[in-house]
């Protein structure tokens, strides 16, 4: 390739580039977090607030859509800049702060700090995110953009560096692109993490013309959505990997298959490779260069085996997304039997910045075996859920109590399911564990794509294995006989176990065959299916023990082994909520004036427990249910 | 013709093509292996049934015979206890949704899941698991065959038949979880079906769904 043309190309697109954003600096911008996540909180009423006082009061503003910063729990968000001011964060904004913070703000000199989050940069006034324990904890590689530049103008990501690693790599030869990512030892993220560097390798070794490039976005796993959020914050850092990958392994074309529940995450998708056409990044001649790659946003259909690689390739060729045994591997016959590159969204992210900055740069994050950093999307009981990116061999303690801030209210954590349907319940003695690829397979869990959910002390661990087990259950493709009938045989005994119907000896059938369907089944979503039963199993025996040989559900969450009871030396007589919030009419105030719940009615919403005034806590629930004769009895 | 190689199965030497699937190697010299999908002109077998497992040495599971290509000096063990707890388990799933008649089968005596019950000395019965519901409906509509549901064992070899030998395409899968089934496009009856009732699929079928 021509050095000197490529370098040049790139230095007039990063010039317009530049000549744009110092425009953005001389004026007051709001960039308001419009990805999914914002948007659910209501994020464009809030632009609109802004948009309206802006406009009423005549002001020099712009308004400029962001993606996702990663504190979804404090969304909406809203950053200010302001010549001569630290660019400032607000969090929960709602369109009357919105209008506070135009006339106070933007008209005013007062940038409102009581209302701020966070300043970006350093400054006398406001902390900023190196302050806080999670900006101690948290280092961005791939998250480093999202929500600071506007996904939907491939001007900002270029002013940012973006496709300097393109236009490095173009002036490698290609196989020194795969020797630098061999040396990064950069390991998949959709969950097995394999060397993606040896993954290129075979493929660009593979016999076979055309060769692909596929990006896997179809993020099943309920409680995950970092790809969701990456694609949608900044899809210009998936599509600069995916072209470097393609120019390394030597492939024309290239796919992004995209779940379609996800319409933001393809919209800003299909809006970025028009935008790198536009600018040459895609198309015949890339940079000018004489290596052609162009791409296309496949949406797929949703299914969550359609994840597993040999299954997606099969639904993009119009078949039925069904897994195949390996080997073959896609790298050697994939899409159309030919070979294929399929790495997941977060992958293709980290290989910008490792080819720009070297391997040796990316290995200083992280662990020997496990370099760079670990996202996750944090969720459940934990009081800042969001998108959150650690180096890899953190722990996960540092995780949940330093960067999630640990578990809101008066109940304890008591466990964090790591890797989605696939990964392990972990217990409160394993948070000392680094999280890594191999640490976290020891302990029974995988690092799968990225889902961390607390629970505590309220959630029932055989009702939590139960409900991952219903998941791959439904989800099973059905074709091989371990799956198919063994996740629905061992759900069947869970069921029975949390309706107080299990058997001593179901645990070990429970057991043998979780690990006889991790052993034998065809697929990884059978072979990890058991994960969370196995670990439950392991580390919270005593809770299924206590299901089944005293009915009890000791953290009084299954339905059949609990009864709402409203503890009449608590009940204050006078309050009347619990009899309103009742669906069914079980909850009645009896002649004395104190309320009571008619257990024939009783659906166990726990409606009545939630409208209960805490200065009350009237309502509890009794398990096993026959300790409400006791209750009642001592009247 | 490719190579001649030597292995090893259960401590006798065979000498097989290279490259052959070992399931097909071990039946071709007389020693069993239990399968049901596995279809010797099928290059890329859907390993669907599991229940071909064996032991091979440098292995550190046991693996499909009918998935893997015979090497020079391989060696093998058709039996050892984790492969017999893997065969157990598939076999038994697999009869927990199954309508388990026998005596009034039309297949009683040629039925693979009997075959593998007398090789394995396993149980045609469900002992550790619940019957599932499976589905009962008769298609009785061609002249010549019956196809039974409630024996299905999802094999696919009618489905592979169909297509790949007769060309015709009536059968197929559809549906996912346990309600996969083989059935024509549309679930239309097999007379209505592009079916040209050559007969291929009752013959491969190794219960006795399609009789
Ligand atoms: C049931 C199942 C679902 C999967 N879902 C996803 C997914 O949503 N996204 C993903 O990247 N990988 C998923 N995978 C993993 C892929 O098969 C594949 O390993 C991965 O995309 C490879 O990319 P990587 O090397 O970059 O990790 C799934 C695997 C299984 C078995
Ligand atoms: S393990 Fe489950 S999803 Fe995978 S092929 Fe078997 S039935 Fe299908
Ligand atoms: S009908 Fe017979 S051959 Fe066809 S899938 Fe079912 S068991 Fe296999
Ligand atoms: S014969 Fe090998 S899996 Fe069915």
């Amino acid at each position: 390739m021509n050095s000197a043309l490529i370098e040049e190309y790139y230095a007039k697109i990063k010039s317009e580039a530049d000549a744009k954003i110092e425009t953005l600096r001389e004026k007051p911008v709001v960039w308001i977090g419009t990805a999914s996540c914002g948007k659910a909180a209501g994020a464009e009423k809030v632009k609109e607030a802004f948009e309206q006082a802006i406009k009423n009061n005549n002001l020099d503003v712009r308004v400029i859509e962001v993606g996702c910063m990663g504190y979804c729990y404090a969304e909406p968000l809203a950053v200010i800049s302001k010549p001569g001011f630290p660019s400032i964060c607000y969090g929960y904004v709602d369109e009357g702060l919105a209008n506070r913070l135009v006339e106070d703000f933007l008209m005013g000199e007062d940038p409102c700090y009581e209302y701020a989050l966070v300043a970006l940069e350093a400054n006398d006034y406001f902390p900023t995110f190196s302050d806080f324990p999670r900006g101690v904890y948290e280092e961005k590689i791939i998250l480093e953009h999202c929500g600071f530049i506007d996904p939907g103008d491939i001007d900002h990501y270029i002013a940012r560096e973006g496709y300097a690693a393109l236009a490095k790599a173009l002036r490698m030869r290609p196989e020194e692109i795969i020797s630098e990512m061999k040396d990064s030892m950069l390991r998949g993220r959709g969950g097995a993490g394999f060397p993606t560097g040896i993954k290129w390798e075979t493929c660009r070794m593979a016999e076979g013309e055309p060769k692909y490039v596929i990006c896997n976005g179809d993020e099943g796993d309920p409680g995950a959505f970092m790809d969701r959020n990456i694609l949608e914050s900044n899809p210009h850092q998936v599509i600069e990997g995916m072209i470097i990958c393609a120019y390394a392994v030597g492939a024309s074309r290239g796919y992004l298959y995209i779940r379609a529940e996800y319409p933001q995450a393809i919209m800003q998708v299909k809006k970025a490779i028009q935008q790198a056409r536009g600018k040459g990044l895609l198309g015949s001649r890339v940079m000018g260069s004489e290596f052609g790659f162009d791409l296309e946003v496949f949406e797929g259909s949703g299914a969550f085996v359609c994840g597993e690689e040999t299954a997606l390739i099969s639904s993009m060729e119009g078949k039925m997304g069904i897994p195949r045994q390996r080997p073959p591997h896609p790298a050697v016959s994939g899409f159309h039997d030919k070979p294929t590159v399929l790495n997941n969204v977060k992958t293709f992210c980290y290989v910008p910045p490792v080819i720009r900055k070297g391997a040796d740069w990316f290995k200083s994050t992280g662990t020997p075996e496990s370099p760079g950093t670990a996202v996750f999307s944090l969720v459940g009981k934990v009081s800042c859920t969001g998108l959150v990116e650690v180096p890899m061999g953190t722990t996960l303690r540092n995780v949940i109590f330093d960067v999630g801030e640990g578990t809101p209210g008066e109940k304890g954590f008591k466990a964090v399911q790591i890797g989605g349907p696939s990964g392990g319940c972990l217990p409160e003695s394993a948070l000392d564990l680094p999280i890594d690829f191999d640490s976290l397979q020891e302990a029974g869990a995988i690092m799968g794509s990225g889902g961390l959910v607390v629970m505590d002390e309220d959630d029932c661990m055989v009702a939590v294995a139960r409900f991952f087990l219903e998941f791959t259950q439904h989800e099973s493709c059905g074709k091989c006989t371990f799956c198919r009938l063994g996740t629905r045989q061992m759900l069947d005994l869970l069921t029975d176990i949390t309706k107080g119907e299990g058997k001593p000896e179901h645990l070990e059938t429970l057991r043998e065959l979780a690990e006889d369907i991790k052993a034998g089944s065809l697929c990884n979503l059978g072979k990890t299916a058991p994960n969370p039963v196995l670990t439950t199993l392991r580390y919270f025996r005593d809770e299924y023990e206590a299901h089944i040989n005293e009915r009890v559900c000791p953290a009084r969450m299954c339905p059949e082994l609990i009864v709402f009871y409203i503890a009449p030396e608590k009940c204050s007589k006078l309050c009347n909520v619990c009899v309103g919030s009742c669906p069914t009419e079980a909850v009645y105030t009896r002649e004395d004036g104190l309320k009571a719940i008619n257990q024939e009615k009783c659906v166990k919403c726990n409606n009545c427990l939630k409208a209960c005034p805490p200065e009350y806590n009237a309502v509890i629930k009794l398990s096993p249910p026959e300790l409400l004769k006791e209750k009642e009895g001592n009247q | 013709m490719s190579k001649m190689i030597t292995i090893t199965i259960d401590g006798r030497k065979i000498t097989a093509p290279e490259g052959e699937r070992l399931l097909w190697v071990a039946l071709q010299n007389g020693i069993y292996i239990p399968n049901l999908c596995a279809i010797k002109e099928n290059s890329r077998p859907s390993a669907s049934c599991r229940l071909c497992f064996v032991e091979v040495e440098g292995f550190a599971a046991p693996v499909t015979s009918c998935t893997l290509p015979v090497r020079e000096g391989m060696v093998v063990k058709t039996r050892s206890p984790r492969v017999d707890r893997l065969v157990q388990t598939a076999f038994e799933l697999l009869l927990s949704h199954h309508r388990l008649e026998c005596s009034s089968c039309p297949g009683n005596g040629s039925c693979e899941l009997q075959r593998i019950a007398k090789e394995r000395r396993l149980k045609l019965r469900v002992k550790r698991y619940k019957p599932l519901e499976y589905g009962t409906e008769i298609d009785d509509s061609p002249k010549t065959f019956v196809f039974d549901r409630s024996k299905c064992v999802l094999c696919g070899r009618c489905v592979w038949i169909c297509h790949n030998i007769a060309k015709v395409g009536a059968l197929g899968f559809s549906r996912r979880g346990l309600r996969r089934a083989v059935t024509t496009f549309g679930d239309i009856p097999l007379a209505d079906s592009p079916c040209t009732e050559c007969g291929l699929c009752v013959e491969a079928c190794p219960v006795s769904a399609l009789y």
